[in-house]
């Protein structure tokens, strides 16, 4: 049987204007008119500054396409909601620099292209037991 | 706020027992949901959708009959059927359920907070050390982390501007690196955009940090100019305004020495108790 093709996670950046308007609807719109399956999230900034357990469900659904922004920052924002993404197992397509097209076309692409940037931290390096400045 | 509360997992179904919706209202009606801060889940046969978990769940469809059956579950899930509701009337539905079911409302706090990047982070504590309203901590082997978001000061990017590393992003900045594009050795030479802590101190906490011993404390203290502290200290209110983007109350109440060197001293104990715990 083959594999089906990754999932699909959309970030509307609800809660700032950085991610141009025009972009943002028109991908919603075109996934919305595809048919497939998909996540959207209001605000993945919010979900992880909730550390929200959404994301590790997102995070270990295996392959996942990301529409969002900056990969670095889509990387660590998992990471630090403790639900840190799969290295081989995302692709991060930036809405803050891409057009409408390009993203629709990646999304709905089955083909995975991983690029999330990868450095000195191994993703099982979750911090361990913590200890708040009141 | 509280940042803890569980979220309402909200699916629109389409699927057996539903009749489709039109992609215009589709999108509509999730634009609706997003708008007022809900994750939607569109399921469809093509794909998989992040499985469940124990958040409480509305499946929103529209149900010509009664709705599907649900195989036996702990989670509490609640159906509606949509059929007859303008994108309005959804928004409102879905916000009385939240109401129903204790779950997180949205958008009382803009969602303004650093994220470290652990491959550039070399954990120097600047930030900690610098913060000034107590956003970062440490973790049981102490590293640097990230623990209040909720503190962070709205539109304030100040620490990602002590960090020696670049390796403090704010997504939602308007320029690079800190929106988390990739740093270049053209933002590390910027050294005109950083602020040197150790500066305002006149002296090194960060050996400080290093060494626990009181006798290594004393020395620090009696070390310490406080002319030199302060001169160091207004040098760095100047570039903070320069960089044009701190909030007038943060430059207002940049921390004292003294305040630095308690926090420092605070994150270390608690580094400590939590090694023991
Ligand atoms: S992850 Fe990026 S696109 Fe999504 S809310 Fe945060 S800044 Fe906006
Ligand atoms: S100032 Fe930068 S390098 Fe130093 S601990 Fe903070 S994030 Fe890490």
């Amino acid at each position: 049987m083959s594999q089906p093709p990754p999932s699909i996670l959309y970030c509307h950046c609800k809660y700032a204007q950085v991610v141009p308007k025009e972009v943002k609807d028109a991908v919603l719109r075109r996934l919305c008119e595809s048919g497939v399956a998909f996540e959207a999230v209001a605000d993945l900034c919010e979900m992880s500054a909730r550390r929200d357990p959404a994301l590790a469900r997102l995070a270990q659904a295996g392959p996942v396409k990301i529409a969002a922004c900056f990969p670095r920052a889509v990387k660590w924002l998992f990471h630090q909601a403790g639900a840190p993404l799969s290295p081989d197992q995302a692709e991060v397509l930036n809405m803050r620099t891409l057009t409408a097209e390009e993203i629709g076309t990646s999304l709905l692409a089955v083909d995975l292209h991983a690029n999330l940037p990868v450095g000195k931290f191994a993703p099982s390096d979750q911090p361990t037991a913590t200890s708040a400045l009141a | 706020m509280s940042l803890s509360t569980p979220t309402l997992r909200i699916l629109l179904y389409e699927g057996e027992g539903a009749q489709p919706l039109a992609a215009a209202d589709r999108y509509a009606a999730i634009s609706s949901l997003l708008e007022k801060g809900y994750a939607v889940t569109r399921s469809a046969a093509d794909r998989p959708v992040a499985p469940a978990d124990s958040s409480p769940m509305l499946v929103l469809g529209r149900f010509p009959g009664s709705p599907p059956d649900v195989a036996e579950t702990d989670i509490p899930v609640h159906f509606h059927d949509i059929t007859a509701l303008a994108p309005a009337q959804l928004a409102d539905l879905v916000e009385t359920v939240r109401t129903d079911t204790g779950t997180a409302q949205h958008g009382a706090w803009k969602p303004w907070f650093p994220v470290i990047d652990y491959d550039r982070c070399t954990n120097c504590m600047q930030c900690l050390s610098f913060c000034l309203f107590g956003v970062y901590g440490v973790d049981g082997d102490r590293h640097i982390q990230v623990q209040n978001n909720d503190n962070c000061k709205t539109n304030c990017p100040a620490c990602s501007r002590v960090c020696p590393e670049a390796a403090i992003m704010f997504p939602k900045y308007k320029a690079g690196p800190i929106n988390g594009d990739l740093v270049s050795d053209a933002d590390l030479q910027k050294e005109k955009m950083k602020v040197d802590i150790s500066a305002l101190l006149g002296g090194d906490v960060y050996a400080m940090l290093r060494l626990r011993s009181e006798k290594a404390k004393s020395r620090f203290s009696k070390e310490r100019d406080s002319d030199k502290a302060l001169a160091e200290r207004q040098k760095c209110l100047i570039k903070l305004a320069a960089a044009g983007d701190i909030p007038p109350e943060v430059l207002m109440s940049l921390p004292s020495p003294e305040e630095i060197a308690r926090r420092a001293e605070e994150a270390q104990a608690k580094a400590a108790a939590a090694r023991g715990a």
